[in-house]
C-alpha cells in the first residue's frame, strides 16, 4: 500500500528547520506547495537530500530543493544523487561559487539529449576495474583519474564521470574500456612522441591540423589494438557499427597505409598535409580528445628527471658489479653500456650489455627504460652513460619527504601528505580527500620519567611478570593424540588393556608437540590533544610505559602513535613506536615526550592507523586507542555529532578489515554518546585517571587471551 | 592391527623383527622416473645441478610458484636415473615426520623410515617442496646432511646414517612471499648451491604451452601476451601473476573445446584472486586479447 504524502504544511515545518528560513529567508512554503503534489515516494527522495546537502551548506540545499522537482521526471534518480554528490564534492574543494555554477549547469540539462544517461556508467562504479585493467597493459604505468573529458597526458588517462552514449550499460562499460585503450595506445604506441610544438607551429589553422592528426592516429592505433588486443578490436568495430561510424572513402587510401604492421607515428605525419586539405570525419566514439598542453607539460616534468635516475641508477648497477679480474686495457675508458629494446608480440623487454657482457636490469631500471623508450621510441646513447660521482643533486631524482613544519608554513599544505576521506553524518556520505595527515616524530626527552615510573608502580610490575608470562602459550606435550611424533605408552598399555578385555582399542596412542605462536599485532593509538594537559597526560605516559613491559614480556608485535590536529587541513600523528623498531632506550624517551597538543580529530587517526594494521602479518591484528573523551576540533564542524559519526566509522572500517578495535576511555560525563560511537568497537570507561596505569595492562591481557 | 601414521605411505612391512631395519624393505625403484619428463632449461641450470650433484653439493631453487622447479627435479632425477622423493612440507611437518618413527603394530612399537631417510638409505634425491613452510625445528634435522658430514643422526634410535655417495637433498622456497615469518634462515640457505627460477621468456613460455597443453601457436601467444598483464599487475593488487602452470591448465581446458575467455577465467583468473573487481579487470584483460 503506497504511504499517504506528507502534506505542504508538514514539510514546510521540516523545510524552514534545516534551511534555517529564520536568518536565510527562504521561500520554504513554495517548495513545499511544489512537492506536495508528488507520491510520497518522491518527496522521501527529494527531502532526504535536501536535509543531507543542507548539512554541507544550506544554499546549495535550496537550490537543490528548486531545480529537484522538476529534474525528477526526466533524470534517472542515480544521477540525480551522483549529480548531488558532486556538487558537494566540488563545494568541499573549491567553494560555493563553483559549486553553485555546477548545479546552475543542471538547468541546461536537456533530457532529449541525454537520451541514454540511465543506461550510463559512472567512473567512480567503473574506476577500480578500469584501474587494474590499465594496470595490465604494458608500457609506462599509467593513472586513471577523473576529468571532463576523456584524454591522456602520458602518464595519466583521464575518463569524464558519466559515459552514456549507448542504450545498454554494458554497451557503455565497453566504450569506456575501448576509450581508455585508444588513450593507453596514444602513449604505448607512440602518439605522445610528436614534437607537437613544431606541428602546430607550422600550421595555419592548427584546431583543424591537430583535429585531422587526431583522425589519422585513430586509425593508425585502431590498427595497433587490432593486432595486440583483437578481442577488444572486435568490441570496438561493433560500437562503431552501432554508431554508424564510417571511414569516409578519401580516408580508406590512408586507413590501408596506416594499418601496416610498420606504419609508425611518422607515417601519420608524412600523411597529414594530404589529410588537412579533407574534411574532417566524425570522430570515433571511443577516441577522446588530444590535449597537446597537457601533454607537452608531463613530458617536461618527466624527461629530465628519468634522466637523471637512470644514469644514476646504472652507476649503482655498475658498481655492484664485480670488478673484472683481467687487467683493463685503457682504464681511462668508461664502461661502454648499450641497451637493446625488444618490442614484441606486446611485450616489451630491454637487455643491457656492459662491455657486450649481458647485465640483468632490475625491475626499477627496467619500469625506467620502458618509460624513455615511450618518450623517444629508443634509449638515447647519452642516457646510458652512468651518472658521475655527484654529478647530479639529489633533490632532481629523489622523491623525498617533505619536512612537516617546513610545509605547514608554506602555501602548500598538502604537499607530500596523505589524504583521508572523512565520513560526513549529515549528508550520509565521505567527504573525498578531506583530512591532511602528516606523520611526524616525538621528540625524546631523555630524563628519569621511565625509571620513576617503574619505581612508583612497582608492585604492578611486578606482577606483571607473573601474569603475563603465563599467558604467553607454552610449547606443551599433547597426549592421546590420533597422530604424533612417538607413542604414547601409558594410553598403548591401557588400549591393549582393552582390547584384552574384548572392548573397542582406542586409536588415540600418540604425543605430539605442540608449538603454539601466539601471532598478535597491536596498535595503540594515544590522545594528545590540549584536553590531556596534567593528569591525563601524565598517567597515558605511565601507562604506556606499563604496557612496554607486558608487551615485551609477551613478544607480541605493537606500535604505538599519538594523534592531534587542528582543522582537518593539520591532522598530525605523531610516531612513538612503529612495528619494526624495538623498545630502546629511544623510545622510552619519546614516551617520556609526549606532550599534549591540540584537538582530537580522531576519524583520520584511526583510519591510518587501520592501513599500517593491514600491512602486517598477523593472525588477530588489534587496535587500542586511549583517549580522554569526545572527538572534537577547532571551529569545525567535528565537534558533536559529527566527529562522533566520522570516529564511528572509522572504527567500522577498521573492524571490517580484519582489525579488532578497542578503545579506552577517560571522559567521565560521557555515557551518552559513548556506546553509540564505540558501540562499533569495545570499549572500557575508567573513571579515575589514576587508574589507568594500573588497569591497561589488565584490559590488554584481556582483550588478547 | 596396524596403526598408521597419516603423514607417512604406508611403507610395506615384512618379518617380525623390528630391529633390523634391512627388513623394512622398501623398493626404490617405486619412485624412479621412466620417461623422460618433458623440461625446457632456460639457462645453464641443467649443467649447473649436474656439477653440484657430483661434488655432493645440496641444492637450494628459488623461484615463483608455477615456474618449473618441481618439473625440472623430475627431470633431473629422470636424468640422473635416481629414485626422487618429494615431500611437500606445510607448517604441521615435524622432524618425524622426515625421519621416521615408531608406530604401533599388533602390540608392538614398529620402526618406519621417513621419506628422507628412505632417500639417504637408498641413494636417492630427497626433495622438499616450499620448505619455509614447514617448522622452524624441523629444518635443523636437514643441516648435517647439508654439510660435508652427509649424515643423518637419528635420535631415536641413537644411529647415525651416512649418506651414500649418490644421495642428494634439494630444497625450494619462493622468496616472492616477502613475509617476515616464512623466511629461510641464513644458517639453513647457506649451505646450499641456490639456483634461480623465473618466469621463462615468452618465446620459451609459448613453446611449453604449446607442447604441454597441444593449443595452436597462435593461442599460446595470445595466453602468454595475457599472462604478461597480469604480471604487470604483481603488487598493484595481485600478490603473484600468472603462472606457467596456470598457462598450461587454460591450454589443456582450450584445447578441449572451452572457449578462450571462459578458459582464461576459471584456470587463471580464478585461481590468482578472489577480489571481485580484480576478476573483472583480469577477465576483461583476457576478453581484450582473444
Amino acid at each position: 500500500m503506497a504511504l499517504t504524502p506528507h502534506t505542504a504544511a508538514a514539510m514546510e515545518q521540516s523545510l524552514q528547520v534545516w534551511l534555517d528560513t529564520e536568518f536565510t529567508y527562504f521561500k520554504v512554503e513554495i517548495l513545499a506547495a511544489e512537492l506536495a503534489v508528488l507520491p510520497r515516494e518522491e518527496q522521501d527522495f527529494i527531502l532526504g537530500w535536501i536535509r543531507r546537502i543542507a548539512s554541507t551548506h544550506i544554499t546549495l540545499a535550496w537550490q537543490f530543493g528548486r531545480r529537484a522537482p522538476a529534474l525528477l521526471p526526466r533524470m534517472e534518480r542515480r544521477l540525480l544523487e551522483a549529480w548531488a554528490i558532486h556538487t558537494c564534492d566540488i563545494f568541499d574543494r573549491t567553494g560555493l561559487q563553483t559549486a553553485l555554477r555546477v548545479m546552475e549547469q543542471v538547468d541546461s540539462f536537456d533530457a532529449s539529449a541525454h537520451p541514454h544517461d540511465s543506461a550510463g556508467v559512472l567512473f567512480n562504479d567503473i574506476a577500480p576495474v578500469l584501474g587494474n585493467f590499465l594496470g595490465g597493459l604494458s608500457g609506462r604505468r599509467l593513472k586513471l583519474e577523473e576529468n571532463d573529458v576523456a584524454f591522456t597526458d602520458g602518464e595519466r588517462v583521464m575518463l569524464p564521470n558519466l559515459i552514456a552514449r549507448f542504450e545498454t550499460l554494458p554497451d557503455n562499460f565497453q566504450l569506456a574500456k575501448a576509450t581508455l585503450a585508444m588513450l593507453w595506445a596514444q602513449t604505448r604506441f607512440g602518439t605522445l612522441r610528436v614534437d607537437w610544438q613544431a606541428l602546430l607551429a607550422t600550421s595555419e589553422n592548427p584546431q583543424h591540423t591537430l583535429i585531422q592528426f587526431h583522425a589519422l592516429e585513430t586509425l593508425r592505433l585502431t590498427a595497433c589494438i587490432a593486432r595486440e588486443l583483437p578481442g577488444l578490436h572486435r568490441e570496438m568495430q561493433r560500437l562503431s557499427q552501432t554508431l554508424e561510424e564510417t571511414v569516409p572513402e578519401a580516408w580508406q587510401v590512408f586507413a590501408a597505409e596506416l594499418a601496416a604492421p610498420e606504419a609508425s607515428v611518422n607515417t601519420s605525419l608524412s600523411l597529414l598535409e594530404a589529410a588537412c586539405a579533407l574534411p574532417s570525419f566524425i570522430p570515433r566514439s571511443y577516441q577522446g580528445v588530444l590535449r597537446p598542453d597537457a601533454i607537452i607539460a608531463a613530458r617536461n616534468g618527466r624527461i629530465e628527471k628519468e634522466k637523471a635516475r637512470l644514469r644514476v641508477k646504472l652507476a649503482e648497477m655498475l658498481e655492484d658489479q664485480p670488478k673484472n679480474s683481467a687487467p683493463l686495457v685503457a682504464p681511462d675508458a668508461p664502461p661502454r653500456l648499450e641497451a637493446e629494446t625488444h618490442d614484441e608480440n606486446g611485450l616489451l623487454d630491454f637487455d643491457i650489455t656492459l662491455d657486450d657482457a649481458p647485465l640483468a636490469p632490475p625491475e626499477g631500471v627496467k619500469q625506467l627504460l620502458t618509460s624513455i623508450y615511450l618518450d623517444f621510441g629508443e634509449i638515447p646513447p647519452e642516457y646510458l652513460t652512468p651518472a658521475g660521482e655527484g654529478e647530479y643533486d639529489p633533490n632532481l631524482y629523489q622523491e623525498h619527504p617533505e619536512d612537516p613544519d617546513a610545509v605547514w608554513q608554506g602555501v602548500y599544505h598538502e604537499r607530500g601528505a596523505t589524504l583521508f576521506d572523512e565520513w560526513d553524518h549529515g549528508r550520509q556520505h565521505y567527504r573525498k580527500n578531506w583530512c591532511v595527515m602528516r606523520e611526524k616524530p616525538v621528540q625524546p626527552i631523555h630524563d628519569d620519567f621511565y625509571r620513576n615510573t617503574l619505581d612508583k608502580h612497582a608492585p604492578i610490575v611486578k606482577h606483571l611478570r607473573k601474569r603475563f608470562e603465563a599467558m604467553r602459550d607454552e610449547n606443551r606435550l599433547e597426549k592421546r593424540q590420533a597422530d604424533g611424533d612417538e607413542v604414547d605408552i601409558d594410553a598403548l598399555i591401557e588400549a591393549l588393556a582393552d582390547a584384552r578385555d574384548g572392548r573397542e582399542m582406542s586409536d588415540r596412542l600418540f604425543v605430539r608437540q605442540h608449538r603454539a605462536e601466539r601471532n598478535i599485532a597491536v596498535a595503540f593509538l594515544v590522545d594528545m590533544s590540549g584536553s590531556t594537559k596534567g593528569w591525563i597526560n601524565e598517567a597515558e605516559r605511565e601507562a604506556l610505559i606499563l604496557l612496554c613491559e607486558a608487551l615485551e614480556l609477551l613478544g607480541d608485535r605493537y606500535a604505538i602513535y599519538g594523534f592531534s590536529g587542528t582543522t582537518r587541513k593539520r591532522c598530525e600523528l605523531f610516531r612513538i613506536k612503529t612495528f619494526d623498531e624495538a623498545y630502546t632506550s629511544e623510545v622510552k624517551a619519546r614516551i617520556s615526550g609526549i606532550r599534549p597538543q591540540d584537538y582530537t580529530r580522531m576519524g583520520f587517526a584511526i583510519r591510518h592507523m587501520t592501513t599500517l594494521l593491514n600491512q602486517i602479518e598477523a593472525r588477530t591484528k588489534v587496535m587500542v586507542t586511549l583517549s580522554d573523551g569526545r572527538p572534537d576540533d577547532y571551529f569545525d564542524v567535528y565537534r558533536g555529532l559529527y566527529g562522533v559519526e566520522d570516529t564511528r566509522m572509522a572504527l567500522l572500517e577498521a573492524g571490517r578489515s580484519g582489525i579488532h578495535p578497542f578503545c579506552i576511555t577517560l571522559d567521565h560525563d560521557a555515557r551518552d554518546y559513548l556506546p553509540h560511537m564505540y558501540g562499533a568497537a569495545r570499549y572500557i570507561i575508567l573513571d579515575d585517571v589514576r587508574q589507568l596505569p594500573i588497569k591497561v595492562t589488565d584490559i590488554y591481557r584481556k582483550i588478547t587471551t | 592391527m596396524t596403526l598408521l601414521s597419516p603423514h607417512l605411505n604406508p611403507v610395506p612391512l615384512s618379518g617380525e623383527s623390528t630391529n633390523s631395519m634391512a627388513q623394512l624393505g622398501y623398493d626404490p625403484a617405486h619412485h624412479l622416473i621412466e620417461t623422460e619428463p618433458y623440461y625446457e632449461p632456460v639457462g645453464d641450470e641443467i649443467k649447473l645441478f649436474e656439477a653440484a650433484y657430483r661434488q655432493q653439493i645440496p641444492v637450494l631453487l628459488k623461484g615463483p610458484t608455477g615456474c618449473g622447479k618441481t618439473r625440472f627435479m623430475e627431470h633431473m632425477a629422470w636424468r640422473l636415473k635416481r629414485p626422487l622423493i618429494t615431500v611437500s612440507c606445510h607448517d604441521d611437518l615435524t622432524a618425524s615426520d622426515l625421519v621416521g618413527r615408531y608406530l604401533v603394530k599388533g602390540g608392538e612399537t614398529v620402526w618406519v623410515d621417513g621419506p628422507l631417510t628412505r632417500a639417504v638409505r637408498s641413494g636417492g634425491i630427497c626433495y622438499l617442496d616450499e620448505v619455509v613452510e614447514a617448522r622452524k625445528d624441523t629444518m635443523v634435522v636437514i643441516h648435517p646432511l647439508a654439510d660435508d658430514r652427509r649424515a643423518l643422526p637419528m635420535e631415536k634410535l641413537g644411529q647415525i646414517v651416512a649418506a651414500t655417495p649418490e644421495f642428494c637433498l634439494a630444497i625450494s622456497y619462493n622468496p616472492g612471499y616477502q613475509s617476515v615469518l616464512k623466511d629461510l634462515k641464513q644458517s639453513t640457505r647457506q649451505r646450499f648451491v641456490a639456483l634461480e627460477f623465473d618466469y621463462p621468456s615468452a618465446e620459451l613460455e609459448r613453446r611449453i604451452v604449446t607442447s604441454e597443453s597441444g593449443v595452436s601457436e597462435s593461442i599460446a601467444d595470445s595466453l602468454v601476451k595475457f599472462a604478461q598483464m597480469t604480471r604487470n599487475l604483481k603488487g598493484t593488487g595481485l600478490d603473484e601473476g600468472a603462472s606457467t602452470r596456470l598457462l598450461v591448465h587454460a591450454g589443456k581446458l582450450i584445447a578441449d573445446g572451452v572457449s578462450p575467455v571462459t578458459a582464461c577465467k576459471a584456470a587463471v583468473a580464478q585461481a590468482l584472486t578472489d577480489d571481485a573487481d580484480m576478476l573483472k579487470a583480469i577477465q576483461e584483460l583476457s576478453s581484450s586479447i582473444f
